[in-house]
C-alpha cells in the first residue's frame, strides 16, 4: 500500500494479507465489508490510515475487551484445576510445563496429573518438565484410564494442599467420538473434586481453517475457557484465532514462543495483529 | 451454505440452463466459486492463483461451453487438474545400491516424525526388510523414549547410545548409526530427528549435518494435513535448507481439507508418498492422488 488513493489492488492485497494469515474467506469478508463501509464514511484515501483502520477492526474482531486472565489462585478448601486440552501435537504438555514454569517462578506449589495414558512416553514427557521447573508429576500405568489418572491428580492436590493442579490430556482429533467422549468424562471425574477452573485448548498457530471446526468440537464436549495460541515463533501467523473469537467468544490467553519453559507470553491483541499484518499492509 | 465445490458451483450454473450458453461472467463467477472452495480447503493463496488461472484455461475451451451440465464438466476439470499435480508418477522408495538404504525424516515440531518412523518401520519389516531407526532426536523431552517404545511396537530395533532430553550430539548419533546398521546387517536406516522451524537457522544447520553425515537415499519432509497457510514458507524453507525428495501427510484422519497437500507438491515438485492416517501404527499407506483431490474439493 504505497500510492496515495485506494484502488482496488489495494483492496486485494488487505485480502491477501488477512487470507494469507489464515483469517479465513469469511471473516476475511466481512472484515473487508466493513473497513470499505468505513473508509467510505471517513474518506480515507492514505493506503497508511487504511493500514491503521484495518488494524483497528482486527483488533476489535479479537475481541479487545475480553477477560484473558487465567484462573489458577487456588479456592479456600482445594487447588484451582487446568485441563489441557486439543488435537495431536499442539504443544498441550510443553503447555502445561511452561505454565507450571510461571507460577513456581510466581511461589505457587504446582501438580502435574498426566492423563494422557496413551501416546508413548506421554507421562515420562510431562515428568521431565515437572523435573525442570520444579513440580512433582502424578501418572498412572501405561494404558490406565485418563480419568481416573486425572482424579488421582486432584485428589493428591488437595491432599497435599497445593495450590494448581495442571491435568495434561492425550491428543485427539475432533471428528473421533469415541476419544471426545472420553475428555468429557475426564473433565467430569475431576470435577467430583469440584469444577475445573481453566480448560485451554491448544492451538497450533500453523493451523489452518480445521482450527475452527477444533474450537467448536472441543468447546461443545469440555466447555474451553480459553486458547493457548502455540508455535508463533514461526512464519504462521495463527489468524483462525480471529475465526474463534468471532463464532464462539472464546478469547486467547496465552501465546507459545518457543520450546523453552519461558517460551510463553500473555496474549496482547495489538501485538499478534501488528505481527499478523507484518510489512505487507 | 454449500458444502461442496459441486454444489456451488450448481447454484452458479443453475441460471444457465435457460439461457444454454456460458458467458464469460458466468466462468469468472465460478472461478471465484472454486477460489473459495480452494481457499476454505487451506490451499495455500499463490498456489490457488496460479491453479484457477490454469482451471480457467481449460474452462474457456469448448468441453464446458458444449457440456450439458456445465457445473460437472467444471468439477471434473477441476479435479483432473488437481490429480494432475497432486499424483503424476506416484514414486517408489529408493533403495540404495549397497545397503543400507538411509531414510532421513524432517519436518517442524509435532507433525508427527516419531510416529512415522515407526510407522515405516512397520511397513518395511512386513516387507522382509530389517530396518532399525535412530534416535537423533536429543531435544525434545523423552523423544528418544517415544522413539524406544515405537520401536518396540514395530519389532524392530532401535539404535539410541545417547539419552536426550537435551544430553548427546544428534549428528554423531546419525553418523554411527551407519557403522552400526552395516555391521548388525540392517537393510535400512530411518533417522528420527528433532521438529524445527523453517526460519530456525541453527536447526536447519543442524538437519544439513545429519543429512551430511548420513548421505541419506531418501530424505522425507513430513507435514500435518491441518496446516494452513504457512505450508509453503515451510515447504520452501526446508526444501532450502535440508531438502527433501517426498512428503509424508499426516492425520488424515481428521477432517481437515488438506488443501496443504496441493501448495506444498506445487511449490517445492516434490511428490507425496506416503500418507499417515491415524496414531496406531498400521496407520499408513502409500498416497492416492485421486483420494486427496475428492477430499480437498469436499467431494
Ligand atoms: N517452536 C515451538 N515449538 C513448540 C511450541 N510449543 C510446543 N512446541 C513443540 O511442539 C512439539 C509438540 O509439543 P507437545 O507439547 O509434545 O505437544 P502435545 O500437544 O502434548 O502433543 P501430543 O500429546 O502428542 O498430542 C514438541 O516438539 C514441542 O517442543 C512453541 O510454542 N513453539
Ligand atoms: N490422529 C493422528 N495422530 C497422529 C498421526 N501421526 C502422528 N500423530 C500424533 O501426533 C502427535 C505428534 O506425533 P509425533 O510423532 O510425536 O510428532 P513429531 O513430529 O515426532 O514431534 P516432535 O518430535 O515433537 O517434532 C502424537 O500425539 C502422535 O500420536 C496421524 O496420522 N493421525
Ligand atoms: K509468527
Ligand atoms: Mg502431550
Ligand atoms: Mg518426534
Amino acid at each position: 500500500l504505497s500510492r496515495d488513493h485506494l484502488d482496488e489492488d489495494d483492496w486485494e492485497e488487505v485480502e491477501d494479507t488477512l487470507i494469507t494469515a489464515d483469517v479465513g474467506v469469511a471473516a476475511t469478508t466481512e472484515i473487508v465489508e466493513r473497513l470499505r463501509e468505513r473508509t467510505r464514511v471517513l474518506g480515507t484515501r492514505d493506503p497508511s490510515e487504511l493500514r491503521a483502520l484495518l488494524a483497528e477492526e482486527l483488533i476489535a474482531a479479537i475481541g479487545a475487551d475480553a477477560d484473558r486472565s487465567l484462573h489458577t489462585a487456588p479456592h479456600e478448601d482445594r487447588p484451582a484445576v487446568l485441563l489441557m486440552v486439543g488435537v495431536n501435537g499442539v504443544g498441550k504438555t510443553t503447555t502445561c510445563g511452561k505454565v507450571a514454569r510461571v507460577l513456581v517462578a510466581d511461589g505457587r506449589t504446582v501438580l502435574l496429573g498426566a492423563a494422557d495414558t496413551f501416546r508413548a512416553a506421554a507421562a515420562d514427557q510431562l515428568q521431565t518438565w515437572g523435573e525442570r521447573v520444579g513440580a512433582e508429576t502424578v501418572r498412572g500405568p501405561e494404558g490406565a484410564d485418563p480419568a481416573s489418572v486425572a482424579f488421582d491428580a486432584v485428589r493428591q492436590g488437595i491432599a497435599a494442599k497445593v495450590d494448581t493442579v495442571l491435568v495434561d490430556t492425550a491428543g485427539r482429533l475432533q471428528n473421533k467420538v469415541g476419544l471426545m467422549d472420553e475428555l468429557g468424562k475426564v473433565k467430569r471425574v475431576i470435577e467430583k473434586n469440584g469444577p475445573v477452573d481453566e480448560t485451554l485448548l491448544v492451538l497450533d498457530a500453523t493451523t489452518g481453517q480445521n482450527g475452527l471446526l477444533q474450537a467448536r468440537v472441543f468447546t461443545e464436549v469440555v466447555d474451553v475457557t480459553g486458547v493457548v495460541l502455540t508455535k508463533l515463533d514461526g512464519t504462521a501467523k495463527g489468524g483462525i484465532v480471529i475465526s474463534v473469537q468471532r463464532e464462539l467468544g472464546i478469547p486467547v490467553k496465552l501465546i507459545g514462543l518457543g520450546e523453552g519453559p519461558d517460551d510463553l507470553a500473555p496474549f496482547e491483541p495489538a501485538a499478534f495483529v501488528d505481527a499478523l499484518l507484518g510489512e505487507a499492509a | 451454505m454449500f458444502d461442496t465445490l459441486s454444489d456451488r458451483l450448481s447454484a452458479v450454473f443453475t441460471s444457465l440452463r435457460s439461457k444454454g450458453r456460458l458467458t464469460d461472467a458466468d466462468l469468472d463467477k465460478s472461478m471465484r466459486e472454486i477460489r473459495v472452495a480452494l481457499l476454505e480447503a487451506d490451499v495455500a493463496l499463490p498456489v490457488v492463483k496460479a491453479f484457477t488461472q490454469s482451471v480457467k484455461n481449460r474452462a474457456r475451451g469448448s468441453e464446458v461451453h458444449q457440456a450439458l451440465n456445465p457445473a460437472q464438466q467444471v468439477v471434473k476439470i477441476v479435479n483432473e487438474e488437481l490429480i494432475g499435480i497432486l499424483g503424476g508418477e506416484t514414486r517408489r522408495l529408493r533403495y540404495a545400491k549397497t545397503p543400507p538404504t538411509v531414510i532421513l525424516l524432517a519436518g517442524l515440531q509435532g507433525a508427527g516424525k516419531t510416529t512415522l518412523a515407526g510407522k515405516l518401520a512397520l511397513w518395511l519389516r512386513k516387507q522382509g526388510h530389517t530396518p532399525i531407526l535412530v534416535a537423533a532426536d536429543l531435544q525434545r523431552p523423552n523423544a528418544v523414549q517415544q522413539l524406544q517404545v515405537v520401536g518396540q511396537r514395530a519389532g524392530v530395533e532401535v539404535f539410541a547410545p545417547e539419552p536426550g532430553s537435551g544430553v548427546g550430539d544428534p549428528v554423531k548419533v546419525a553418523r554411527d548409526s551407519i557403522e552400526f546398521a552395516r555391521r548388525q546387517q540392517h537393510d535400512i536406516v530411518v533417522v528420527d530427528t528433532a521438529g524445527r522451524l523453517g526460519i530456525d537457522a541453527d536447526m536447519m544447520a543442524q538437519a544439513v549435518a545429519i543429512r551430511d553425515a548420513v548421505q541419506p537415499d531418501e530424505i522425507l519432509f513430513v507435514v500435518d494435513a491441518m496446516v494452513g497457510q504457512d505450508a509453503v514458507n515451510t515447504a520452501q524453507a526446508f526444501k532450502d535448507g535440508v531438502g527433501f525428495d517426498g512428503v509424508v501427510l499426516t492425520k488424515l484422519d481428521g477432517d481437515a481439507r488438506g488443501g496443504a497437500a496441493l501448495s506444498v507438491r506445487h511449490i517445492t515438485g516434490e511428490p507425496i508418498m506416503f500418507a499417515s492416517s491415524g496414531e496406531k501404527l498400521e496407520d499408513f499407506d502409500v498416497f492416492h492422488p485421486d483420494r486427496m483431490a475428492s477430499r480437498i474439493l469436499g467431494m
